[in-house]
């Protein structure tokens, strides 16, 4: 283990910014990313008449 | 053939090609206005934004390769005809290349006085021109080609052609540079004849390749 | 304490290369050989190249790809975190690298293999493989974004400025405009198979240039800086800081994998909405 503490870990050695920033960002690009597709997946499938979402104009 | 019946057509245009050159003369020229009329600072910085500016003007110059003859099915045409499409675009690249990158060349001086190079950069800047330009309009052919026809294609040639022409823009500018400083410049100059021959070699074909993409 | 060199970290990123390659074919041939009919045919390769096939393949796929990421990733961090140990020029800021170089490896890696598939979708005119092109793009972008925000938050705390026109910084900087000239000229043309061959040649022209361009920055860089220091140059590290790197990329991978497996069953489903068999898959889903 390389941290004393908890305030050790999020300080970073004075980096916190730098390090955090890039991690965060990382993992919030990335579920953004996952999001994003899930969003897309769930548009089409709903525009082809899936997921009983659309109600069928009677025809 | 090819050459000369684009070199007609052009001249035909001549308002074409001059917006173009007027172009380059004048982004040059905004330069100076944007960071100072100092002699040294301008010295410096005189060779990547003389390049910049042909790049820029040779790009600008890229939509009048094929869409032009994309536009009345000429294109189609030449693509149906017993000869090789490479053929065809070498032609294209060379009437383009004499009616923007060689006017290039010959304006070029008259920025050399505007950021008082010395006459040994001046002449490896001329070289370096002459050797580029070829390139820049072969590597601009495949974007041409690429984008015929698609809505936007201007900006969008330049958004693909502009990473492209990166090696030709270093290696441009650090000859003017290397004879700025006074160290020997044919290392630099023999490295952008290499890469105006690889682009010769594959550009053509790639250039062709996209034709037929964008054609069928 | 073990050193490895950086040389060794170049090998391991071109069998990291042959191994997916491998893995794929083994894996479309594995698949393939089950089904094969009982008169036992050749292996037929080319059985999951079609749009249809690939599709409830991929689908099953996503999830394994998904928890290896997971693990793989977790198991990156933790490494990390709390077992590499405190650098002792840059302190705790060097702990950027384990989500920096993984990102540029991705970047690269992706970059090469979109461009397999895209010549892959011109030479042997297949659909799917130019819909694999278009899904890796967007994922490649994202790393190769990530890599130039790690790599701008590290060079702040270590040289002083938000940017360096460090060669390789400005490399990928170059190498995010061809991914971004690949999307745009694919969402600029409407007709798809056009869309698809234009930028997978435009793609094939870039993986050639990019060598030349990443030479030809670098000689740049060395021209106008003197001693050019590199963000990532560090001749000889710890076992621990490499095993950290590689656990994180392996974890990008699988998520790669993941994330343009999922992009490309949105693909496929948008180009072949007309299908008999999409009407039926959205029917299931009801």
């Amino acid at each position: 283990m390389n941290w004393g503490s908890l305030e050790a870990f999020l300080a970073m050695g004075g980096y916190a910014l730098y390090v955090w920033g890039s991690y965060a960002v990382t993992f919030i690009l990335i579920v953004a990313e996952i999001l994003l597709l899930a969003r897309r997946r769930r548009g089409i499938v709903t525009q082809l008449g899936g997921l009983g979402r659309v109600s069928r104009r009677p025809s | 053939m090819v050459i000369g019946r684009d070199l007609l057509l052009a001249m035909r245009r001549r308002s074409d090609v001059a917006n173009a050159l007027l172009f380059f003369v004048i982004v040059a020229s905004l330069f100076p206005l944007g960071v100072g009329p100092e002699p040294n600072l301008l010295r410096t910085i005189a060779p990547g934004v003389i390049w910049v500016a042909a790049l820029l003007a040779s790009m600008l110059a890229l939509g009048r390769m094929f869409a032009a003859d994309y536009a009345d099915g000429t294109l189609e045409q030449m693509l149906l005809a017993c000869v090789p499409v490479g053929v065809i675009v070498v032609g294209k690249a060379v009437a383009h290349w004499l009616v923007s990158g060689l006017p290039l060349v010959l304006l070029a001086p008259i920025l050399v006085l505007q950021f008082d190079l010395s006459a040994e950069a001046f002449a490896v800047l001329i070289a370096s021109l002459v050797i580029g330009t070829p390139s820049l309009t072969l590597i601009g052919a495949v974007g041409a080609a690429l984008t015929i026809g698609v809505r936007g294609s201007g900006v969008l040639t330049s958004l693909l052609v502009l990473p492209l022409y990166v090696p030709v823009l270093i290696l441009g500018t650090s000859a003017v540079d290397a004879a700025s400083g006074g160290v020997t410049v044919q290392a630099h100059l023999l490295l952008l004849t290499a890469f105006l021959i690889f682009t010769s070699a594959f550009a053509p074909w790639a250039a062709a390749a996209a034709l037929r993409i964008s054609l069928d | 304490m073990i050193y490895i060199k950086r040389r060794q970290v170049n090998y391991l990123k071109i069998a990291l290369l042959f191994v997916q390659r491998w893995v794929l074919m083994d894996r479309i041939g594995e698949v393939t050989q089950s089904a094969r009919p009982p008169s036992g045919g050749r292996i037929n390769w080319f059985k999951y190249s079609s749009p249809q096939t690939f599709f409830p393949l991929a689908g099953a796929a996503i999830p394994w790809f998904s928890a290896a990421a997971a693990i793989f990733c977790l198991l990156g961090l933790y490494l990390s975190f709390f077992v590499a140990p405190t650098d002792q020029q840059q302190g705790e800021v060097y702990r950027i690298i384990f989500i920096h170089v993984p990102a540029a490896w991705m970047s690269m890696f992706i970059y090469v293999v979109m461009a397999f598939w895209a010549g892959v979708g011109l030479v042997l005119n297949t659909r799917l493989s130019g819909m694999m092109a278009n899904a890796l793009a967007p994922t490649g972008a994202l790393f190769t974004f990530l890599a130039l925000w790690t790599g701008s938050l590290w060079g702040k705390p270590t040289w002083g400025a938000w940017w360096v026109w460090d060669a390789r910084l400005t490399s990928e900087l170059i190498l995010l405009f061809l991914y971004f000239g690949f999307m745009a000229l694919t969402a600029a043309i409407d007709d798809a198979r056009r869309a698809d061959r234009a930028a997978g040649l435009f793609a094939l022209v870039g993986v050639i240039n990019i060598p030349i361009i990443y030479f030809s920055v670098q000689w740049w860089n060395t021209l106008h800086q003197g001693a050019s220091v590199s963000l990532t140059r560090a001749p000889t590290m710890a076992a621990t800081m490499l095993a950290g790197m590689v656990l994180m990329a392996l974890g990008f991978w699988m998520y790669s994998f993941a994330a343009s497996f999922a992009r490309v069953r949105c693909i496929i489903l948008e180009r072949e909405r007309n299908a008999e068999w999409v009407a039926q898959y959205a029917e299931a889903l009801r």
